[in-house]
């Protein structure tokens, strides 16, 4: 009973705690909207630049896929981080904070949410895609009306992952001065190593990702009708 | 109508020229329904999407109604595959629009009001009799079901062709016969012309007025069902009407003679004929006798007897109209 009550009076958990779920939150959803912006985008360029699809540029899918996707994949996101430090403030006006890091966020995110937008359209098989060229579709309507609709229960797993993956990306954030609770276990969990804190973190953010996965579960099966 | 005019595909393989069409013409006149027989690998995949212009053809026309389908500009390309409805394998549906949605998508396209979809649609789901599956996935439906939605789908836009490309090549027999007599009953109310792309002769049979048989490429035969039929030097005509089983081999004495005919001449008592005109034995080996359409077919192998009179007998199998093939002794 004693390790409780003394987590109920810790301020580091009655004062702080709240504010950097709030700042958590906040990051992850800034960064979610944009990488679904612009990586939704992306991910279907990719797809139909490629062979085999609508439109296969060779040049545009290779910048695409090459250049753009599997080098920003490739850097290490702690590094990547604070390598955008400078973007972050031309964009947002700062350098600290939660709204500053979901900059880096986002722009770490989209290459990972565009490959596997990629690979749940891919999934659709290319007699639908026929069928509707056939039924005289435009590559557009392809597209809106049978691409996506079609890859839809794919692209929620691919959003669900990408959202938890970002609730680990921005406890790292927090390590940088993103704020958030990353910073309130660094703070207080490494450099005062109070175990309570540390272990009150890890539960908000195992909660965090398991609701995200439930409810991506749930709406995924709600529009499955394969 | 639908007309074909040497229509060639050359595939670039690495360093070689890979020839898919070599030169295939064909015209199958308005309310037909024509067969398009080959093994795989004949260019039957090639030429279906070629025909929808899946791929464009390396030369030659496909022109429906007199209305040309090559060499016009994406949007007119667009106005003129609605006048083809194709009908797929395995149907391609969409699995995340209901059966009525599915048969919308080629109205939604050209933005046809509401109302107007929806009388559409309900029309079309009548005439292949899936009413109650309105608001059901595809993945509710039997596979036979799921083919008839696709039906509804292509002709929802009014098409003059129906293209259908190995329609019930993954059905049971039970169904593809549904489904055939769906596609016949259809020709007959709407005077469409149906084009059948498939490698089952049991689909030639059951449904088609004529048919072409591809091979590496080319037409090699080519005729309405009768036709094609009674030419015994043909290969349709063999493997249309085989004799069943093993049938038996020129042994023993007396010649082996084979007949092809058709119609009336099956109604005539001909073995009965020969036996009473020639006082010879017949010796009936193998024979089948089909219903193909409306009208009745028949392929015999019969031995005579060794002193008969086998070129009397020939001519006079002939003046009946009957195809006669003389089997060679081993």
């Amino acid at each position: 009973m004693d390790f409780f009550t003394e987590l109920l009076n810790n301020p580091g958990i009655t004062r702080a705690m709240w504010p950097a779920t709030v700042e958590t939150l906040q990051m992850v959803l800034i960064a979610t909207v944009f990488t679904i912006v612009i990586g939704l985008p992306l991910g279907i360029l990719l797809h139909n630049t490629g062979k085999g699809g609508l439109l296969p540029v060779r040049w545009l899918n290779v910048v695409l896929s090459g250049i753009i996707v599997n080098i920003t994949r490739s850097i290490p996101f702690a590094i990547l981080m604070v390598a955008l430090i400078p973007l972050a403030k031309a964009i947002t006006g700062e350098s600290l904070g939660p709204v500053a890091a979901s900059v880096s966020l986002t722009i770490g995110t989209v290459p990972f949410f565009a490959r596997l937008v990629e690979t749940a359209l891919r999934d659709v098989s290319s007699g639908k895609v026929d069928a509707a060229l056939v039924m005289g579709s435009t590559k557009m309507q392809v597209i809106r009306k049978v691409l996506v609709p079609e890859a839809m229960p794919g692209l929620i797993a691919a959003l669900t992952t990408t959202v938890v993956t970002l609730i680990g990306y921005s406890a790292m954030a927090g390590l940088v001065g993103g704020g958030g609770l990353g910073r309130l276990a660094y703070n207080y969990g490494f450099q005062r190593y109070d175990m309570g804190i540390m272990l009150v973190t890890m539960v908000i953010i195992l909660i965090m990702v398991q609701i995200v996965q439930i409810v991506g579960d749930i709406v995924a099966r709600k529009i499955d009708h394969r | 109508m639908i007309t074909i005019s040497d229509l060639r595909k050359v595939y670039r393989q690495g360093n070689n020229d890979v020839v898919a069409l070599d030169g295939v013409s064909l015209e199958v006149p308005t309310g037909k329904i024509h067969g398009i027989v080959g093994h795989s690998g004949a260019g039957k995949s090639t030429l279906v999407r070629c025909l929808t212009l899946l791929d464009q053809p390396t030369s030659g026309t496909v022109a429906v109604n007199g209305k040309e389908l090559t060499n016009v500009s994406d949007d007119e390309l667009r106005n003129a595959r609605r006048r083809i409805g194709m009908v797929f394998q395995h149907a391609n549906l969409f699995d995340s629009r209901t059966t009525e949605q599915n048969i919308a998508y080629p109205l939604e396209l050209v933005g046809t009001p509401k109302k107007d979809v929806a009388k559409k649609v309900s029309e079309l789901l009548e005439l292949v009799g899936l009413t109650q599956f309105a608001k059901g996935y595809p993945s509710q439906l039997s596979g036979g079901q799921r083919q008839r939605v696709g039906i509804a789908r292509a002709l929802a836009t009014d098409p003059d062709v129906l293209l259908c490309d190995e329609p019930t090549s993954a059905l049971d027999p039970q169904t593809t016969d549904e489904i055939l007599e769906l596609v016949k009953e259809l020709r007959n109310r709407l005077n469409i012309t149906v084009l059948i792309i498939t490698h089952e002769m049991h689909v030639v049979k059951q449904a088609c007025d004529s048919v072409s048989l591809l091979e590496a490429g080319k037409i090699v035969e080519h005729g309405d069902i009768e036709a094609v039929i009674t030419n015994p030097s043909g290969r349709l005509a063999a493997t249309l009407l085989p004799l069943p089983g093993d049938a038996p081999q020129v042994e023993g004495a007396g010649p082996v003679v084979d007949l092809l005919y058709t119609g009336d001449q099956a109604t005539e008592p001909v073995i009965s004929g020969i036996a009473r005109k020639f006082n010879t034995d017949v010796n009936v080996l193998a024979g089948s006798v089909e219903h193909l359409g409306d009208q009745q077919f028949a392929h015999l192998r019969v031995q005579l007897a060794p002193e008969a009179d086998l070129g009397a007998i020939v001519e006079y199998l002939k003046s009946a109209g009957i195809a006669v093939t003389v089997k060679e002794a081993k």
